[in-house]
């Protein structure tokens, strides 16, 4: 247990939990403000069954692919690197060292984080009663009157639930890290993987099985007060 | 109800924003595919999309996903679609552990569970297969959630406890009634636990990367190494494959079945 008296493995650990919660705030928002741009527009309609079943398939579009697929936009010789060396020379985006780091890491993890958003949230967002909104209207409620004092309130706990379940989906990613960063310290699931097959001498099942444990305490966390905030959506939506 | 101008620019920003974010990459895929590589070639090709075929590896990788998606597929229905049955009919009170069991898989770290699963993968490659279809065995684990969750589903949407009581009057034994009665009535859960199984075997890359199988994500991984333009193709045909795939699933509450994580 004692993994933890080692500046690299807290490093790890911190890095980990700083792309969880990053990737999963950002990612919550985006899919969220999303999922309200869906349920907006015609129920049933095209663009709602194109957004959910695309939706659906890039929510586990993770991995090896996903690296591919940013590679080939803002990696060396990609789309969008090419076109910002032509016309953009001196922004960040015309040298693509940025994508190997921290900063990268979180654009890619936000890109599944989105439509897994949009997926566990658009139901909430069909549970709004639209008459909410019309006694809200009709007692002369302004429109930022009703999100903020209806909408939002009614919203947050199953937006915070949505965004713990985030959390997890990223705290646990690991084939996305492996693909894109080759560095064994970087994040913890890396390090568990090299402690687990470095044919180098470095092998060491025990520092593995110290650091799932770590892991699996953080999840066992969120997961508790998903629970918590699930009982709380659950009672008000009986109360309905 | 007639949106505001307000609503609609709010909208439209957000649908533009997010659409960017998601699509530009997918566009950049096939941008990159068909980018000239080598001297040979000048402007535009789809020599990369014609070298998929003549990949070492990846063509074995292929047929041997698709085995170990059909184990996995055997495995769901003959032995979590008939305990699942089994639980609903028989064992109301096991329902709600039996559920929170299936939904162990989605909390658990991937790389959690090859910790914990890498000395038995040892133990089978030393003694009884070095073959990634073995990985059939964890794989089948790590579906529970999906499958569990579609099969309750079609469980709850038909009257099982009248099915089996009419099926016993008629004389029907507990396996005509599991097998020939019941899992009928819930095939459209069933395909869809299929079309997933075949999703997650191609697409698993954590498990089999560490416990050194090549699977056809590793495959893609170590030909992106060596040649990025074909890597960035078969990553575009076999993500078009799941679209397909997924398209194809009767529909009937297939996000719901897919994704309501409810671990409360």
């Amino acid at each position: 247990m004692g993994v933890f008296n080692s500046p690299v493995a807290r490093h790890a650990f911190a890095n980990s939990l700083e792309i969880s919660a990053r990737t999963a705030i950002v990612g919550a928002i985006l899919g969220g403000l999303f999922a309200w741009a869906i349920v907006t527009g015609k129920p049933g309609g095209v663009f709602y069954k194109i957004s959910v079943a695309l939706s659906s398939v890039l929510a586990q579009f993770g991995g090896v692919m996903l690296t591919f697929a940013f590679l080939a936009t803002f990696g060396f010789n990609g789309l969008v690197s090419t076109l910002a060396l032509k016309f953009l020379p001196n922004t960040f985006l015309a040298d693509s060292t940025w994508l190997y780091g921290m900063t990268g890491l979180s654009v890619l993890y936000t890109f599944f984080q989105i439509p897994l958003m949009v997926l566990v949230f658009l139901p909430t967002l069909e549970n709004l009663k639209p008459q909410w909104r019309e006694a809200s209207d009709a007692l002369g409620g302004r429109a930022y009157e009703y999100w903020l004092r209806i909408g939002i309130p009614i919203l947050t706990p199953s937006f915070a639930g949505a965004a713990l379940l985030l959390f997890v989906n990223s705290f646990s990613a690991y084939a996305t890290a492996n693909t894109l960063i080759n560095l064994s310290d970087f994040l913890t699931p890396l390090e568990i993987a090299t402690a687990l097959t470095s044919e180098t001498g470095g092998s060491n099942p025990a520092e593995a099985k110290s650091l799932s444990l770590y892991m699996v305490v953080v999840v066992v966390i969120v997961m508790g007060l998903y629970a918590m905030l699930r009982r709380k959506v659950s009672k008000w939506e009986q109360k309905r | 109800m007639k949106q505001s101008l307000g609503v609609r620019l709010w909208r439209w920003t957000i649908i533009f924003v997010v659409a960017l974010y998601l699509l530009v990459p997918l566009y950049a895929m096939f941008d990159f595919s068909t980018k000239p590589f080598g001297f040979a070639d000048k402007g535009r090709t789809f020599r990369a999309w014609t070298m998929i075929a003549s990949q070492p590896d990846l063509i074995p990788a292929i047929s041997r996903s698709l085995i170990t998606a059909a184990i996995v597929m055997a495995l769901i229905l003959f032995l979590i679609v008939p305990t699942a049955i089994w639980v609903h009919l028989k064992l109301p009170a096991l329902r709600r552990p039996f559920e929170l069991l299936c939904l162990l898989p989605l909390a658990i770290p991937a790389i959690v569970i090859v910790v914990g699963i890498a000395p038995l993968y040892r133990w089978i490659s030393i003694n009884l297969s070095e073959s990634p279809i073995t990985l059939a065995g964890v794989y089948s684990m790590l579906i529970l959630p999906y499958t569990y969750r579609s099969l309750s589903a079609a469980l709850d949407a038909v009257d099982i406890h009248t099915l089996a009581e009419a099926a016993t009057t008629l004389g029907a034994t507990i396996t005509r009634v599991i097998f020939g009665i019941i899992m009928p009535t819930i095939k459209t859960g069933i395909v869809n636990g299929s079309f997933i199984a075949i999703a997650l075997v191609l697409g698993e890359y954590t498990i089999s990367n560490i416990l050194n199988f090549k699977t056809f994500q590793v495959v893609i991984a170590q030909i992106g190494r060596t040649n990025g333009n074909v890597a960035v193709a078969v990553s575009l045909a076999s993500l078009l494959f799941v679209i397909f795939l997924l398209l194809i699933i009767p529909t009937k509450k297939r996000q719901g079945a897919v994704l309501d994580v409810d671990i409360a």
